[in-house]
């Protein structure tokens, strides 16, 4: 499968996405924060410094927001890398949340995780589990993440086969199974070991997560039952409505239903603890996003705010006005949906 | 024109129009039935999916299949349930054979 944008998809452009969400008969995301006290919206802090290193990926997953695959080319350089460990050297941010495509892709990925822990910072990497298992150079990782500490979060929409092969590709569930039991024999999710390993669930639909909580035990009892696999926690996601996503709903006849579900079950407590308001979010070149999801829309910074890593500035982020349209109402429906899963 | 049509599922709430009372008994009545108690939401779900199929009720089918699924429920699960109605469905009608062979029997020399 190529991406959109190899394509030349309509859905792999930004200001398309947006029109369609806008012309669908909802409220405005804005009104919605205005009669909740919360326009406009605020950071409460940067404590997570997310870094998206590229676009490649070995997977084209049907759900896919950054419309990742084989055939993106987009790779943050070592010249930017060093202008975020630049701007993290004058922060006390805490937390450095590695994205991609599948981050491990990017040539100086191991160079980059080395030097963020040199500064003593905890780095999460959203690893899709199968690159693990793509070659010797690949299956070194879990040592490489085990010896620095650095907590693994990986997607595994459900804890069976059938239903993960649909949303991420044929042989995805085993390759991911082999890869969670490397990461197990390394430590990760094991009781005592210091070595965090989450998953993520997404649904593979058209409609919203169950409970975090429930969900985690289904997955904790099939995991260990059928295949031996520990790990510590699951984030449950919403899929938001854009890049591939937005494809699959348009083209099963779901975009209204599903943005409906998605403005009904609007709550102000998700609102209020939306992931962009102690996040901020680098693009592979290095331009500045309130989230990964506006980095996908070209939606950077608001323009009174430093707009790229080189003129990265805490105190002056910390003040912005977070930038919002349609889409947003993917992270605050129900129990709402960050990076770390539910919200409430 | 079908006589179902899958838009109306989101009007329900609108048979309050005609009798506000009663609909607001129902409504809140529904909501207590479906809440987690000695089943779970995610049994009460299955089980009224497994209804839905019984009582043949497409607004039902529509809103339990995706309730199911918004409740974790695997599809093998869903399906284990519309056997279950189906079951007891044709357990319903083979029971009855009983009621014939009887009958059978007292016509019969």
């Amino acid at each position: 499968m190529k991406s959109l944008h190899a394509t030349g998809h309509l859905l792999s452009s930004e200001s398309a996405q947006l029109r369609i969400l806008n012309e669908l008969e909802h409220p405005a995301f804005r009104e919605k924060l205005s009669l909740n006290g919360l326009h406009p919206l605020k950071p409460t802090g940067i404590d997570i410094f997310q870094v998206n290193v590229g676009y490649m990926c070995n997977q084209t997953c049907k759900h896919c927001h950054v419309d990742a695959g084989p055939d993106r080319k987009e790779i943050m350089t070592r010249e930017t890398m060093q202008a975020c460990l630049d701007a993290l050297a004058k922060s006390d941010i805490h937390t450095v949340d590695l994205t991609g495509g599948a981050p491990e892709m990017n040539p100086d990925f191991r160079w980059f995780v080395e030097e963020i822990v040199k500064q003593g910072r905890h780095v999460m990497v959203r690893c899709n589990l199968t690159i693990l298992t793509v070659n010797p150079k690949y299956r070194e990782l879990p040592q490489f993440y085990a010896d620095r500490g650095v907590e693994v979060v990986s997607s595994l929409p459900y804890y069976q086969a059938s239903q993960t092969d649909r949303q991420r590709g044929d042989g995805v569930f085993d390759a991911s199974i082999e890869a969670l039991n490397m990461l197990n024999d390394v430590g990760y999710g094991k009781p005592g070991s210091g070595l965090k390993l989450n998953l993520v669930y997404n649904p593979f639909g058209a409609f919203l997560p169950a409970s975090q909580e429930r969900l985690e035990a289904d997955f904790k009892k099939a995991l260990w039952e059928k295949h031996g696999i520990e790990f510590n926690s699951l984030f449950v996601i919403t899929n938001m409505p854009i890049s591939r996503y937005l494809d699959f709903l348009i083209v099963s006849d779901n975009l209204e239903t599903y943005t409906t579900k998605l403005v009904n079950a609007f709550n102000p407590a998700a609102a209020m603890g939306v992931m962009c308001r102690n996040t901020i979010s680098v693009g592979w070149d290095g331009y500045l996003y309130d989230c990964d999801f506006n980095q996908m829309l070209g939606m950077h910074v608001d323009a009174n705010s430093p707009q790229h890593i080189r003129n990265f500035d805490v105190a002056s982020l910390s003040q912005r006005d977070i930038k919002f349209d349609q889409h947003c109402y993917g992270c605050t429906a129900g129990s709402g949906s960050s990076c770390g899963g539910a919200v409430v | 024109m079908s006589y179902y049509e899958p838009s109306d599922l989101a009007k329900f709430p609108a048979i309050a129009d005609f009798e506000p009372n009663l609909a607001k008994k129902f409504f809140a009545w529904y909501g207590d039935v479906f809440a987690e108690g000695a089943l779970t939401e995610r049994e009460k779900s299955l089980i009224a999916l497994a209804v839905s199929h019984a009582i043949q009720c497409p607004y039902c089918i529509d809103a339990y299949t995706t309730d199911t699924l918004e409740k974790g429920a695997s599809e093998a699960m869903m399906m284990e349930a519309v056997h279950v109605a189906a079951a007891i469905r044709g357990g319903a009608s083979l029971v009855h054979g009983v009621q014939m062979m009887n009958k059978a029997k007292k016509l019969s020399m």
